[in-house]
């Protein structure tokens, strides 16, 4: 019987949260091909507390648990953890290694899968079975298309899933805790290479935009930083906060902490008013669970407009001034 | 210190891009430019360069229209340029464009190299990892900030959600740039000039083949996304257009 392994993410000693969607792809991939699900968490039991967390995970419906345990996987290094996982999956052979699509997954598991002679699909939003053969969906230019990507070679094949593709609510407990394995590994001297330092924040953060019932973001459209005046004026209006995607912090044009998207804040507002942000992939996994998301763009073919609720193809700058002044009648003269 | 810099040509960003008939690609004829995090990779290599001397040597693996990218970089002070050129290269997977690259420079001898972050087509955000473990090199990926130290570099790692971490490392080494981390130059007119007169190594498919394996990974249909909302579009006059869309906000969105 082939062996689905879900790696699950810790930081700090804490399950990341984004892998129980990991684990509801797992699920159901194995309801449909019968395959077993196993999950693996890696760390040192004294410094990351592998044990608890791998405990965590076997009350979900999972064959097995294994906490893969090393003093020198304490703190994350892509070599001992590409190491560990490299021993690990020659002893236990996967047909398949599941992985959420995080910065940390991305700096280690293209470095394990090479050294195992295999691949990685990766940042997929979804799979399916056609005429038998299994098929995951990824993202290309931008989101602009979707391709059905197929694996061919021995094995195991890595597939990293962006964040937000699978529901982690939708995760089945198990009838009874599955069996929990502590699996020593070790990393020799020389293994790893790099010497990582204390993680920090830059600074603290200014704004807080998961709390915001209404964000106005601005993109690359918005051209100019005096034109984010325009935008904060339309904030202001409907009582909202000002976010942006990467380019404009980028630029400087408005603060880092305003930064929505992976690198940035996720947020999920009531109200979220993309102006000029076509909607690159980076950008719309912190923004997606917006209530109702409006999308203004000149770009007819923009992806934002794949999951707006309303959209206006046209210039920003003709329609900005009209409807802040629209938005300031409505609210009436109190504002 | 001696710097390779990874480019890829992509379609430019607001291009507009049709499928191929076949469902399997993009059509060719559109615009290209470099690749976003590419250009910061550049520019940052120049600046190291500036401040401890040395050479920055471009690579990219495309057919021919892709030596564009490299002769812009050459403009903006890159010393010298590799085309792996041909057009099969576009179409490998990440490991086995990894392998062409290692096998192109297997001759020298470089202190870092650089790639972006990950590409704006495929977005596979492998490659640069992959060549490191291919040379056996030690990796950091998204970078915002490159110093030196008497033991090799220490390096700035973007986490996600407004986090960073400081890392040490020995080199040689493998780097993947997140966009941002510089200011980006122009090319200048006599650096057009005298790019003209830099050297381009050609590299065929022939000489790298032995190096390559089968792709592990293929592209079976590409396709517009299904979606999955109902986009509502307001049109007409912008007057007209920010009436309704007040509407909507206010009996529908309800945030009025």
């Amino acid at each position: 019987m082939s062996t689905i392994l879900v790696i699950v993410e810790q930081r700090a000693g804490k399950l990341n949260r984004v892998s129980w969607e990991t684990i509801a792809a797992g699920q159901a991939i194995a309801a449909q091909n019968g395959w077993t699900i196993e999950a693996a968490v890696v760390g040192s039991n004294s410094g990351s507390g592998v044990a608890a967390i791998a405990n965590e995970v076997a009350a979900k419906k999972v064959a097995k648990v294994y906490a893969i345990d090393s003093a020198r996987l304490d703190p994350y290094t892509p070599d001992a953890f590409s190491f560990a996982l490299r021993e690990f999956l020659q002893k236990h052979p996967a047909k398949l290694v599941l992985l959420p699509h995080t910065y940390q997954v991305r700096d280690f598991v293209p470095k394990l899968a090479t050294a195992l002679q295999t691949t990685v699909i990766s940042d997929a939003i979804g799979y399916k079975y056609e005429d038998g053969k299994l098929l995951f969906t990824r993202q290309m230019f931008q989101g602009k298309f979707v391709a059905d990507v197929s694996f061919a070679g021995a094995g195991p094949c890595f597939v990293t899933f962006q964040n937000g593709s699978f529901r982690a609510d939708k995760v089945e407990a198990g009838a009874a805790p599955a069996p929990v394995e502590t699996v020593n590994v070790v990393v020799p001297d020389g293994v790893v290479r790099t010497h990582p330092q204390q993680v920090f924040q830059e600074a603290k953060q200014a704004v807080d935009l998961t709390q915001a019932e209404i964000i106005v973001s601005v993109g690359r459209g918005i051209k100019e930083q005096k034109n984010i005046e325009l935008a904060q004026q339309l904030a202001d209006a409907l009582g909202g906060e000002l976010g942006a995607s990467r380019p404009v912090c980028d630029n400087g044009w408005l603060p880092m902490d305003r930064q929505i998207g992976s690198s940035g804040q996720t947020v999920a507002p009531k109200l979220y008013l993309a102006l000029g942000i076509s909607g690159a992939i980076q950008h719309i996994v912190g923004m997606k669970a917006s209530r109702s998301i409006v999308a203004i763009n000149k770009d007819s073919e923009a992806p934002i407009f794949e999951i707006a609720d309303y959209a206006v193809v046209g210039n920003l700058f003709d329609i900005l001034p009209p409807l802040i002044e629209e938005v300031k009648k409505a609210k009436g003269p109190n504002q | 210190m001696k710097i390779l810099v990874c480019l890829k040509q992509v379609p430019q960003k607001d291009a507009p891009l049709k499928l191929n008939a076949a469902g399997t690609w993009v059509r060719e004829d559109v615009s290209y430019e470099v690749n976003e995090p590419d250009a910061f990779a550049l520019e940052e290599a120049l600046r190291q360069k500036e401040k401890h001397g040395g050479e920055v040597v471009v690579i990219t693996a495309g057919p021919a229209r892709a030596a564009q990218v490299l002769r812009e970089a050459l403009a903006k002070g890159a010393d010298r340029a590799i085309h792996l050129e041909d057009d099969a290269f576009a179409g490998l997977d990440p490991y086995n464009t990894a392998r062409a690259i290692a096998s192109a420079i297997q001759d020298d001898k470089f202190d870092l190299i650089f790639t972006g972050l990950q590409s704006d087509d495929y977005g596979y955000a492998q490659t640069g990892v992959i060549l490191a473990e291919i040379l056996g090199w030690p990796h950091a990926t998204i970078i915002m900030q490159i110093d030196t130290t008497p033991s090799g570099i220490r390096v700035k790692r973007e986490l996600e959600a407004g986090f960073f971490q400081f890392v040490d490392m020995p080199l040689p080494a493998v780097l993947t740039i997140q966009s941002g981390i510089n200011k980006l130059r122009y090319a200048t007119l006599i650096g057009i000039k005298q790019a003209k007169l830099k050297p381009m190594r050609k590299v065929t498919m022939a000489e790298v083949q032995s190096a390559l394996g089968a792709n592990l990974q293929k592209i079976e249909k590409l396709y517009v996304p299904e979606k999955s909302k109902n986009t509502v579009f307001l049109e007409g006059p912008p007057a007209e257009v920010a009436k309704q869309l007040v509407a909507k906000l206010k009996n529908e969105v309800r945030v009025i």
